[in-house]
């Protein structure tokens, strides 16, 4: 059987066959060669793809669907549409921009009155109130007092209650809210807001957070690639150049830290770090400071570079160093041979051929750094957050999740552009792990 | 890295130079982790050397936090003997956090290493099709931050076939989310590209006319795989199993999102303690896993040489 | 396709039948948890041979939010302040608890008289009572000590990081206080664009020194670690550290924050019935006295007030440690749960904007 379908064997046996026969060349049973070498080849393909099918469902199943399906909730949100049918209905029937009649007001005290007696007013207001801040307790207490019935005249009805649903910008973000298509979540994501007549503006100086935070975890991740080549350089030079048997021995001090708890690595930098740390301590002892003005090293920005540097500085030596090792020594000296420079040499001849392996040392290190959220959210205070705390915050403290999910999506498109070209300059197959 | 014998002075100083500056890189990386272990036996509650412990005074020293990670959560911390053990296996918070930790890695690894292997096979064949878009895929999960990775499986494992809907199905059956199956599944799902890499790495060395040759010899495609393949490939293996399991045993963020208050792993116990009150308990539970990591790196690192060995990688 | 269907269905049903008799408790770890555990917990497994497991939250009303809005609640009974309660409890997420189902006072005083006013909600039971309150490091202002609210936002007589918590609920009213406004008004400024703005101007004058807190073991901590010098924080969490620990620290009770837990239980809890039992198991008045044994916040029950001794140590008189303590009331701002279930989302939101911005 298995010789049967490996292309090989095939062609071992025609080979046997051709003395004998005229014609196109056949297989031992009489088959053209040509098509028992295509079957053979679709055969082996076929088998390969099974080997890799049970992952592939695996992997869609619990990881690229279930991101998919969160990602859906950045443009699709029908807490408003789903409980307030009738209103919904009436502005998909009037053209943007038309006052309310009394049908639109008896639609909406009826779907209010309907939506608090099922107690699903609080997802009505939350919906509403990403667009306008502050009217989730206009639904809830409007519901609170008409759950129970309310009289027409209705608009008259609920002006009495509160003046604001008189309020046009409430009107036209209803209006927005009634089908839950909607890209007003991406539009928050980058500071940007709908006014009433559809136009996009900038949201208030005091609310602009999600284009500085973006701004702030590209910023701090490309410091922090940059230094970890600065530190990471010279060691993976040393590792390359030094002899197998001592390098493999420092090997170890790179190693080690890679495969220490993520959480160990950074209580060890809340240690040290710390008013009361061993840092300040041994500082304050050498007299470089007083015990007054100890440094603030850490729940700042200070205290997220440091410990995501020391973190991340392995990822950045291991492909430098597997280039270097690479790296023929005759090249550099050939050069000092022909009279440059050790620094000319190291810059024209050294240097450029390690790009390779800082290319993807550089990538890989960008791309962890943006994704971060232990190392910040435990030593970053409030000026050491990156976008990924952001979107946690709203996943479990503000629970919109819309909203996380468009910041998700903003950062993992530039995660997966990151991705691709890492793929294309270095391949993923050139991954390596220690 | 000698010097060459025509280096000129300034060259000599900058070698020396070069040398402290990589002695001090180095400390930089294995500093943060040494120091924590003195730490951790304090004889107080402070992160820092006591003046006790400068002078070496066994006094400023003690076992206490180690103590405290068998004593916290027990019904009854001044029990002794039998009862103590009982106690502290039943209900001390930090070792169900190990018992738990190392249920959920170990299935989780049995998972990740069976699948990725297979795939690894599949996708090192030079017939495989699509093979980079899928090699894309797998590896994913390593390079998806994971606050987002967590986030999708929060929804997915809080209703699971809520993606059957497509295919007519209700759209309810439960949940994953607050079980040891769905902690396994998540975290299987992040160890696979870890085996993914390491087995295809070894793969790539691998000689494919060996498997010619047995099958020339007659046998069979499951007896060359278990009698040719599987010895050469099984350093990889191991060592992406190890991989598999430390990204598992290290893992806090899918936790936080999808565990239930049965599944309490350590990573998890640790950022209650971190954010709380970090007591010098946390830096015992670190010395242990320091400890840990070492046992794990030797493995590996011994695993890594046989296989370059027995490839004829280096030769040594 | 279909049997694939089935047994996944089954699989994931399996995977979902919980352990035998056991109740989830989340509340808000340290002390205030070991208070609870001795108090409730160990007396409650010990009658009923019901294991309770304690789950520590920084605010326990944020997971269980989030597992009613994602279908999948994994506790039984949450420690949660009033507004939440109440506000949850509008939502339909919570069971509705009926007074005449606690236990009476040993007087024989039915529970609805016994509960102190507003302790008793339509889906909530309280337990304690409990202040935020500053707190700070005696030996770091050994010439003159901070008295007030204002001392508090002064960095120049007071110098030294600030420790408050990550929230608008209990800074933005201390930042009124310590600029003037009393206790009273505090609710109609907060409801106004420029109280609110005032508070944040207020805040952004010691905002570069603030270290900001999430759960409620970490202010005596960051007192305790140097990391700051005057803290906010929960009254009975620095109580067990001076108290319970020796540390160095004094409380200001100007300006203290008054506040109510409750117990609820979600409607989709795992274990409904072993919750309920613990729950009036937990709001007997012998349990709520137990507590203040452990930790000094009040109880909630009026025949609970008599019982109340002494610490754990047999020698400190609760008394004037207690948030209650007619003393502290003064300028005492008291929490309006009605307020907070309108207004926390909005506010939380500018809260969050205003931080992120450095």
């Amino acid at each position: 059987m298995a010789q049967a379908l490996d292309p090989h064997a095939a062609i071992a046996t025609t080979a046997s066959g051709v003395e004998t026969d005229d014609g196109p060349l056949r297989t031992a049973d009489g088959m053209p060669l040509a098509r028992a070498l295509a079957r053979s080849q679709t055969q082996a393909r076929r088998r390969a793809f099974l080997l890799v099918l049970p992952l592939l469902a695996f992997v869609m199943i619990t990881f690229v669907v279930p991101i998919g399906q969160m990602l859906q909730r950045s443009f699709y949100n029908d807490g408003f549409s789903a409980n307030m049918p009738q209103v919904s209905e009436w502005f998909a029937a009037t053209e943007p921009g038309t006052e309310p009649g009394e049908d639109g007001w008896a639609a909406l005290a009826a779907d209010l009155q309907a939506s608090a007696e099922a107690r699903t007013i609080g997802v009505v207001g939350t919906r509403i109130n990403y667009d306008v801040p502050g009217t989730r307790s206009l639904f809830t207490s409007t519901g609170r007092k008409v759950r129970d019935g309310i009289e027409p005249p209705y608009r008259e009805a609920l002006l009495e209650i509160d003046e604001e649903w008189g309020d046009p910008v409430l009107w036209g973000a209803m209006r927005q809210a009634s089908t839950p298509l909607t890209t007003n979540f991406y539009l928050a994501s980058v500071d940007r807001t709908r006014a009433p007549d559809g136009s996009i503006e900038q949201v208030d100086p005091r609310q602009r957070v999600y284009v500085m935070l973006f701004m702030r975890t590209f910023w701090l991740s490309a410091l922090i690639t940059g230094l970890t080549f600065l530190l990471g350089f010279p060691i993976a030079h040393l590792l390359a150049t030094l002899p197998t048997r001592k390098s493999n021995l420092l090997m170890i001090l790179v190693l080690l830290p890679f495969w220490t708890s993520l959480l160990v690595r950074t209580t060890s930098w809340m240690v040290l770090l710390q008013q009361q740390g061993v840092i300040n301590d041994i500082l304050v002892w050498l007299g470089v400071i007083g015990n007054g003005g100890r440094l603030q090293m850490i729940y700042n920005q200070a205290g997220t570079i440091i410990a995501m540097t020391h973190i991340l500085l392995p990822f950045m030596i291991l492909p430098l160093y597997s280039v270097m090792r690479t790296i023929n020594p005759s090249y550099v000296r050939a050069a000092r041979s022909l009279g440059a420079t050790s620094w000319t040499a190291f810059r024209r001849v050294y240097f450029p051929q390690t790009l390779p392996g800082l290319g993807a040392g550089a990538l890989l290190v960008f791309i962890l750094a943006v994704g971060y959220y232990i190392t910040p959210a435990l030593v970053g205070g409030s000026s050491g957050q990156l976008i990924s705390n952001m979107i946690a915050m709203h996943m479990t403290d503000t629970l919109n999740w819309s909203m996380a999910a468009a910041l998700a999506a903003i950062l993992l498109g530039s995660v997966l552009l990151l991705y691709w070209i890492y793929d294309r300059l270095v391949g993923i197959d050139n991954l390596k792990l220690g | 890295m000698a010097l060459p014998t025509y280096a000129s002075p300034l060259e000599r100083i900058w070698h020396w130079a070069y040398l402290v500056i990589c002695g001090l890189i180095f400390f930089f990386l294995i500093a943060p982790i040494v120091v924590i272990i003195p730490l951790s036996f304090n004889a107080e509650p402070y992160f820092t050397f006591t003046e006790k412990m400068r002078s070496f005074d066994p006094e400023g020293y003690s076992l206490r936090w180690y103590r405290s990670l068998l004593t916290f959560g027990m019904q009854n911390p001044d029990a002794t003997g039998t009862a103590f053990w009982a106690d502290t296996w039943a209900n001390a918070k930090w070792v169900n956090a190990a018992k738990n930790s190392i249920i959920i890695g170990f299935f989780s690894t049995i998972l990740a290493t069976f699948l990725g292997t297979l795939a690894a096979l599949g996708l090192s064949r030079p017939e495989m099709p699509f093979r980079r878009p899928i090699m894309a895929i797998m590896i994913s999960p390593m390079i998806v931050p994971l606050i987002i990775t967590a986030t999708g499986m929060f929804f997915f494992y809080s209703n699971p076939c809520s993606m059957l809907t497509v295919f007519g199905h209700s759209g309810q059956c439960g949940r994953l989310a607050g079980t040891y199956l769905g902690v396994i599944l998540a975290h299987a799902t992040l160890g696979i590209p870890f085996v993914i890499i390491t087995v295809t790495a070894t793969l790539v060395g691998f000689d494919q006319s060996l498997n010619r040759a047995s099958a020339s010899l007659g046998a069979s495609p499951r007896r060359t795989f278990f009698k040719i393949t599987m010895p050469l490939i099984l350093p990889g293996v191991i060592s992406g199993a190890l991989f598999a399991f430390v990204t598992s045993f290290d893992e806090v963020v899918a936790v936080l999102f999808i565990a239930g208050p049965d599944q309490q792993t350590i990573p998890r116990q640790m950022w209650n303690g971190i954010r709380e009150q970090i007591s010098p308990a946390i830096l015992a539970v670190a010395t242990i896993l320091v400890l840990f990591s070492i046992a794990l790196l030797t493995t590996v690192e011994m695993l890594r040489r046989r296989s370059e060995r027995l490839r004829g990688l280096t030769p040594q | 396709m279909k049997s694939i269907l089935i047994t996944t269905t089954a699989l994931v049903g399996f995977a979902a039948t919980a352990g035998a008799q056991e109740v989830n408790v989340v509340s808000w770890g340290g002390a205030y948890e070991k208070s609870q555990v001795e108090a409730y917990n160990k007396p409650f497994t010990e009658e009923t041979g019901i294991t309770v497991n304690m789950i520590a939250a920084d605010n326990p009303a944020t997971p269980l939010k989030a597992q009613v809005e994602a279908n999948n609640v994994t506790g039984d009974v949450f420690d949660i302040e009033v507004s939440d309660a109440i506000r949850m409890c509008d939502e339909g997420a919570l069971v509705e608890i009926d007074p005449a189902d606690l236990p009476a006072a040993p007087d024989g005083t039915a529970a609805a008289d016994d509960f102190i006013d507003g302790a008793l909600q339509d889906c909530a039971v309280a337990n304690i009572f409990w202040g935020t309150v500053i707190a700070y490091d005696t030996t770091k202002f050994e010439g003159q000590a901070p008295s007030t609210a204002a001392d508090f936002f002064d960095l120049e007589t007071y110098p030294g990081k600030r420790g408050l918590p990550k929230n608008p609920k209990r800074t933005l009213y201390l930042a009124l206080i310590a600029d003037g406004a009393s206790p009273d008004e505090i609710y109609d400024l907060l409801g106004s664009d420029e109280g609110v703005q005032r508070a944040f101007d207020k805040l952004d004058t010691i905002k570069s020194d603030v270290v900001w807190w999430e759960a409620g073991a970490q202010p005596p901590q960051l007192l305790a670690d140097g990391e700051v010098t005057m803290a906010t924080g929960y009254n009975g969490r620095f109580f067990d550290a001076m108290v319970g620990e020796g540390k160095p620290f004094e409380i200001i009770w100007d300006g203290q924050y008054m506040d109510m837990d409750m117990f609820v239980i979600p409607k989709d809890a795992p274990n409904p019935e072993a919750a309920m039992e613990y729950l009036k198991f937990a709001t007997d008045t012998q349990r709520l006295a137990d507590q203040a044994k452990y930790i000094a916040y009040g109880p909630a029950r009026q025949s609970s007030a008599s019982l109340v001794g002494m610490y754990q140590d047999g020698k400190t008189e609760m008394a004037p440690h207690m948030p209650t303590n007619p003393d502290h009331l003064e300028t005492a701002v008291m929490d309006d749960p009605e307020f907070w279930a309108d207004h926390d989302a909005e506010l939380s939101e500018r809260f969050n904007a205003w931080l992120a911005s450095s």
